[in-house]
């Protein structure tokens, strides 16, 4: 069993962002002060130089990591994450089904964070890490999460269950043992038509998810 | 000549054990394809364009401009000018472009003028429904006597709207030609029969079409036949001379690609002072789109109901047409009869469970639904926690218990197997079958496993493909009697033959060897025995292959199976919204093949009940004719925390087992509208007459009898 | 979703250049926008990302001010401590988004200003939904989750589970554009849109919401929120309410509804009744009626008049620490 671990900073920094996302994610992580939050100071010296480049609607260079590999691809700013992984990356993991951000067929890790990727543009993630289902371990050497799907029987058809095991995982890495409160405030985004709950519950009270920094 | 059975009990090694389903490991980590995730070389991506109108006529289509568009391969007019569209969402063209992306912007470029006409989409008040048609009406006995004397009778109206299928993954296929011969990988229930389908309205041979599908994403009753997509999706593939997928969107998939049909009915049920069903009477409506729906079976359960009367109008909706849903008519006849019972055990002042019991030989298995009665009661403490209504706890959130029964065939289908037997000792079957996440792969490979007494990983199933002996779709709960009687079959005359050669090494008629644990030997002599390997080796350098068939000779399947379910609720009498505390469930299906898939059947068939008992319906709008919750944000599916605890009691062993194997995928969705109907009832001390059980309906019933709103 | 352009500025102040363009729509956590985009709801030229934004992320808490930058996530601001501590209630409107997805990508920002979720704006019917002789679709149609507090023709619900509380709060919003930099009070921050061409919110062309800054010293609030399922689903209702002066009297109180107007209703004389008031079960019961006085429901959605009621009760019993 392997629990690959995804930090924030290992896999932000190396990446040369393109020109266009010049400035980079300058955003503060929460409590975090940041200088002249709400005065709109910040970057003032930055903003009289040269106006911002608009890119698109034609494709645009985009570099990103999945599941260890670094890509660059040109996609128009219009696709999202989950088309681009499916579809460019043949990550098929990551399923679509409501493509509007209420299902969690799509979730994939961020940076470590659970997103649904249906919800992202891709462009956005540049110089970010992503982490797919497929990102987490193989059928020949699964995750603990994955391998107590199996164990529980979490899966029927199985469409549901990539998003279930990511949003699983990352509530795992926050809560090893969550409370009823966690559990629902955790996999409140993800739901399952055939009805797996009771194995997922399963999974979740065996409680043996570490191995993904929840962000 | 030979004959065909199953183990005895004291010697099954796979057959009603628990092991992890096989495919589990490729579906956690995503490593599974399924047909939409296919993406083969030169991949066109396919899009339907939808009339918005509920009802209405194409004056003029004009694809000129989506055809001029770069990126843009195929533009296919499905529905043209004159046609009339009789629902939201039909397929009125479809475009393969070399995105999707650039396929919706194609859509977008396609002018359609339309000419609206007048629609119907609400049947709740059938009497403002056109075309209402009548179905007829049935007595048995004297009702109307029955009624006139006897000690008690309810009378309610009481329904339920149509919901979706909602299919996680959505309808749709991957459409490739090599010449005239056709590859689908398709997200069907049915691989055996869609080459056949695809190929009358192609022109083309059956035997050029070939289907695949190793995995699905869900079916429940809609995903039988090519639909118009799949046939769309295979001409612009060959009009283009590319790959194409097409699969739904979500809005679509919930419009048009599957719906259980509605059902309401004016009810009167009357008992006489021993608390004996004594009449019957039910004026009942219904739709499932344009169509209509025919007659849901009351009374449900209690069918041998002496004095009875059933009417039933089929109400036509300018909504797509419905598709099977898990049980066809029965979840909606289950709730309606359970209802009036429970509220005539109430107006009897009796136990709801006590009523029923007293009223058994009404129905086709009352020594099944006896036990299975008590045993339901005893997990739910039944006895110490049960209540009359109207004894309320103080505070707003209400406790309450409700029971329901219910019934199902689920005999076997069609099916063929091959099963071959190498001389390295690898087995293997090959079948027609599909895997639709209820386990088929897995049961198919342990009665494989049994019958050789071989491991689950010494065996291999390929299935999911027509090239495979044609099986059964999975549908009605007929997969699990199909392919396990058939494999059976194979499994045992390819073991017979087997035998035979190795017969004479051990000194030994071949009716006196068994198979077991990984070795042939002398039944009652272990010690006279081989190894499979060695076993295997005798029958020479050609692999045995045999085909086994279902139906046949033997008792292996059977069909009609009985179930009882109990809900817990907490209702909050101040927001009317429910909550599921508990559902317990106590099924039988005769001889259980994998018990933790029969199980996770079980607990699917809760979970989901609960979504159409609390959430699930189709909300048609009445000004525009659409559904306004064609979405997976208002069309709500129930939630991991909002399923409450589950409980599954199988029942297994003697009475059970020797009826062979009956599906299960259909019975335990039947009784949670029901149970968790009479529960809140139970609680809130008056019916809500409506499913699903939103806050709006439980509030208006409380409402009613003068409580809060 | 349509092509479009893509910007990322750097400062607030190229953001703000960008988006006084026609067609330019500011991206946050994207969870709301891009749905409408699928949609084809509104027309979008060119998406001006503020994800790289500086300044516009972060939580202080500074004295009894909290002031949340409008990119701070919904998870950074539930996973604050000093933040939470001081406001509570903040964690039961946030939980009741019940996706850490959601949490994660959504903004503090893109909450206050997502668009309505009203079914018919969302299928392309606009924001008032009026057929093409002027009739309401939302009266004549299916508006079990619509306004019972309507406003002319608008009766769509404001969505935000952050609004009923900041306006209860009487916060602050923080607002950049080409003139440089405004505040007003958050429940200035909406309007009930009379024609096809208004918006639900008062940002004019260019304008970029910063933050939010709220006194949270010496009063005591509480969110109530009516969800059908504890998993991710909207709140049918919602009662956010802010108690100042200390117990058991109320100096003032401030009762916030959610999902009850196409704006967070202050129910000013539910307040106004509890002003100077200790609460108890009689008054808070009085002013739970008080709040849906003049409540104007349509043909599906009366219910909505008692969970406003029961919202309001169990808010005010919540913040003031009593069984209600
Ligand atoms: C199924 C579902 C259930 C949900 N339930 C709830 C709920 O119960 N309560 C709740 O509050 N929310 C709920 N949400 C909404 C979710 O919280 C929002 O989608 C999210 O907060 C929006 O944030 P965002 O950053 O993604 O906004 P975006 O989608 O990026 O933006 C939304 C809108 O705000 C504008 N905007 C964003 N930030 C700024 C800014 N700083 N200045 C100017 N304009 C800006 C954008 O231009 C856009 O028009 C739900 C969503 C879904 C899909
Ligand atoms: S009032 Fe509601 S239904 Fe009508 S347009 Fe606005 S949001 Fe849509
Ligand atoms: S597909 Fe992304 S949340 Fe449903
Ligand atoms: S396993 Fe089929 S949708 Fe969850």
């Amino acid at each position: 069993m392997k629990g690959r671990r995804v930090t924030d900073d290992a896999k932000r920094s190396g990446f040369s962002r393109r020109s266009f996302l010049r400035g980079g994610a300058a955003g503060a992580l929460s409590g975090g002060l940041t200088t002249g939050l709400l005065t709109g100071e910040a970057g003032a010296a930055a903003a009289d130089s040269e106006a911002t480049e608009t890119v698109g609607p034609g494709p645009v260079d985009v570099e990103l990591e999945v599941n260890g590999a670094t890509h660059r691809l040109a996609v128009e700013p219009r696709v999202t994450l989950l088309d681009g992984l499916r579809h460019r990356l043949d990550v098929t993991g990551p399923k679509r089904v409501c493509d509007r951000g209420t299902c969690g067929a799509c979730t994939v890790l961020e940076d470590g964070r659970p997103i649904y990727a249906c919800s992202r543009l891709m462009i956005e993630s540049a110089g970010r890490s992503i982490t797919t289902v497929e990102g987490l371990g193989s059928p020949d050497a699964m995750h603990d999460v994955q391998q107590a799907f199996v164990d529980n029987d979490a899966q029927q058809c199985g469409f549901c269950t990539p998003g279930f095991v990511v949003a699983t995982a990352a509530l795992l890495a926050r809560h090893p043992a969550p409370s009823e409160p966690e559990i629902e405030a955790g996999l409140g985004g993800n739901f399952c038509r055939c009805g797996t709950y009771k194995g997922i519950r399963a999974v979740v009270a065996g409680g043996k998810g570490g191995g993904v920094s929840g962000g | 000549m030979a004959d065909y059975s199953w183990p005895e009990a004291d010697r099954r090694a796979q057959i009603g054990a628990r092991p992890a389903r096989l495919d589990g490991p490729v579906k956690s980590t995503g490593f599974a394809k399924y047909p939409s995730d296919q993406n083969p070389r030169g991949l066109l991506a396919a899009k339907i364009l939808t009339c918005p109108h509920a009802h209405a006529r194409i004056v003029r289509i004009d694809t000129s401009a989506a055809e001029a568009m770069a990126g843009v391969r195929v533009v296919h007019v499905i529905q043209g000018e004159g046609s009339e569209i009789q629902w939201a969402g039909d397929e009125v063209a479809a475009v393969a472009a070399v995105t999707e992306d650039v396929a919706r912007d194609a859509l977008r470029a396609i002018q359609v003028d339309y000419e609206v006409l007048p629609h119907f989409v609400t049947e709740e008040d059938r009497d403002q429904a056109p075309g209402a048609r009548e179905a007829g009406e049935r007595a048995e006995g004297d009702p109307d006597a029955a009624f006139a004397t006897a000690h008690r009778t309810v009378e309610r109206t009481l329904g339920m709207p149509q919901m979706a299928h909602m299919c996680l993954e959505p309808h749709g296929q991957v459409c490739s030609w090599d010449g005239d011969e056709l590859e689908v990988d398709a997200s069907t229930q049915a691989v055996s029969t869609l080459a056949g389908q695809f190929a009358t309205e192609l022109g083309v041979p059956a035997s050029q079409v070939r289907i695949r599908t190793e995995y699905m994403g869900g079916g429940f009753g809609s995903k039988f036949s090519p639909d118009r997509w799949g046939i769309v999706g295979a001409e612009l593939a060959r009009k283009a001379g590319a790959p194409v997928k097409l699969f739904l969107e979500r809005d679509q998939e919930v419009t048009v690609a599957g719906s259980r049909p509605s059902a309401f009915a004016r009810i009167r049920a009357a008992a006489d002072e021993q608390g004996k069903l004594v009449a019957w009477d039910s004026d009942s409506w219904g739709s499932g789109g344009l169509p209509g729906t025919g007659q849901t079976p009351l009374p449900y359960v209690f069918s041998r109901l002496p004095n009875r009367r059933t009417r039933h109008t089929s109400v036509p909706t300018n909504l797509a047409g419905s598709r099977a849903w898990r049980a066809p008519n029965h979840p909606q006849a289950c709730f309606l009869t359970m209802a009036v019972l429970d509220d005539l055990a109430d107006e009897l002042g009796l136990d709801p469970i006590d009523f029923l019991e007293r009223n058994l030989d009404l129905t086709g298995r009352p020594d099944t639904y006896r036990e299975q009665l008590g045993i339901a009661a005893e997990m739910a403490s039944w006895k110490e926690r049960w209540q009359p209504r109207g004894r309320e706890r103080e505070g707003a959130v209400q406790r309450g218990l409700g029971v329901s029964v219910h019934t199902w065939g689920g005999r076997g289908h069609s099916s063929n197997c091959d099963v071959t037997v190498h001389p390295d000792g690898a087995v293997e079957a090959r079948i027609g079958s599909q895997d639709i996440g209820t386990g088929t792969r897995t049961i198919v490979a342990q009665v494989l496993a049994e019958t050789f007494g071989l491991e689950l990983h010494q065996v291999r199933v390929s299935l999911g493909d027509n090239v495979y002996p044609q099986s059964g779709p999975s549908g009605g709960s007929s997969t699990v009697g199909g392919v396990t009687a058939s494999t059976r079959r194979a499994a045992q005359d390819a073991l017979r033959e087997v035998l035979v050669h190795v017969a004479p090494r051990l000194e030994a008629e071949p009716e006196q060897l068994l198979a077991e644990g990984g070795r042939v030997f002398v039944d009652g002599d272990s010690s006279r025995g081989v190894s499979w390997r060695e076993a295997a080796a005798q029958i020479g350098g050609a692999p045995i292959s045999v085909q086994g068939r279902n139906p046949g000779r033997g008792r292996l399947i059977s069909s009609g199976v009985g179930g009882v379910q109990i809900a817990e609720v907490e209702v909050d009498i101040d927001t009317g919204v429910v909550h599921i505390e508990r559902m317990i469930a106590v099924q039988d299906c005769g001889l259980i093949i994998n018990r933790r898939l029969a199980e996770s059947q079980v607990y699917g068939g809760l979970i989901m009940g609960v979504g159409y008992a609390l959430y699930e319906e189709w909300i048609p709008d009445p000004v525009s004719g659409r559904l306004l919750n064609a979405d997976m944000e208002f069309y709500k599916l129930a939630g991991l925390v909002d399923v409450g605890s589950l409980e599954v009691h199988m029942m297994t062993g003697p009475g059970y087992d020797e009826r062979g194997v009956i599906g299960l995928g259909e019975p335990p969705v039947i009784s949670p509208g029901a149970a968790i109907s009479n529960a809140v009832a139970n609680a809130i001390g008056v019916r809500v007459p409506y499913l699903p059980l939103t806050p709006d309906r439980v509030l208006d019933a409380l409402a009613g009898r003068g409580g809060p709103a | 979703m349509r092509p479009f352009g893509y910007a990322a500025p750097a400062t607030v102040q190229q953001a703000v250049g960008l988006l006084a363009a026609e067609g330019s729509e500011a991206l946050a956590g994207g969870t709301d926008l891009l749905s409408l985009l699928k949609d084809d709801v509104e027309p979008v030229d060119r998406l001006v990302a503020l994800r790289g934004v500086a300044g516009l992320s972060g939580i202080e808490l500074d004295g009894g001010t909290l002031r949340i930058g409008a990119m701070t996530t919904l998870q950074e601001l539930r996973d604050h401590d000093g933040a939470i501590a001081a406001l509570p209630a903040l964690a039961v409107a946030i939980d009741g988004v019940a996706s850490p997805q959601l949490r994660e990508m959504g903004t503090v920002g893109g909450d206050l200003l997502q668009r309505p979720r009203c079914w018919y704006y969302r299928r392309g019917f606009g924001l008032l939904a009026l057929t093409a002789d002027g009739r309401s679709m939302v009266t004549e149609g299916d508006n079990r989750y619509h306004a019972i507090f309507p406003a002319g023709q608008a009766r769509f619900v404001n969505p935000s589970s952050l609004a009923p509380l900041l306006v209860a709060l009487g916060a602050e919003a923080v607002v950049h554009g080409p003139a440089g930099e405004r505040r007003l009070p958050v429940e200035a921050l909406y309007q009930a849109p009379q024609t096809a061409e208004e918006r639900e919110n008062t940002l004019a062309p260019g304008e970029i919401l910063a933050g939010v800054e709220a006194n949270v010293a010496g009063s005591r609030s509480a969110v109530y929120e009516v969800r059908q399922r504890r998993s991710l689903d909207w709140p049918l209702m919602a009662a956010a309410v802010t108690l100042t002066g200390s117990e058991p009297r109320a100096e003032k109180a401030r009762i916030v509804l959610g999902h009850a107007a196409p704006t967070p209703h202050v129910a000013a004389a539910a307040g106004d009744l509890l002003s100077g008031q200790e609460l108890t079960s009689e008054t808070v019961a009085a002013a739970a009626d008080a709040a849906v006085e003049g409540a104007q429901p349509m043909s599906g959605n009366r219910y909505k008049v008692q969970l406003a009621r029961t919202a309001v009760r169990r808010a005010l019993g919540h913040a003031a620490g009593m069984e209600i």
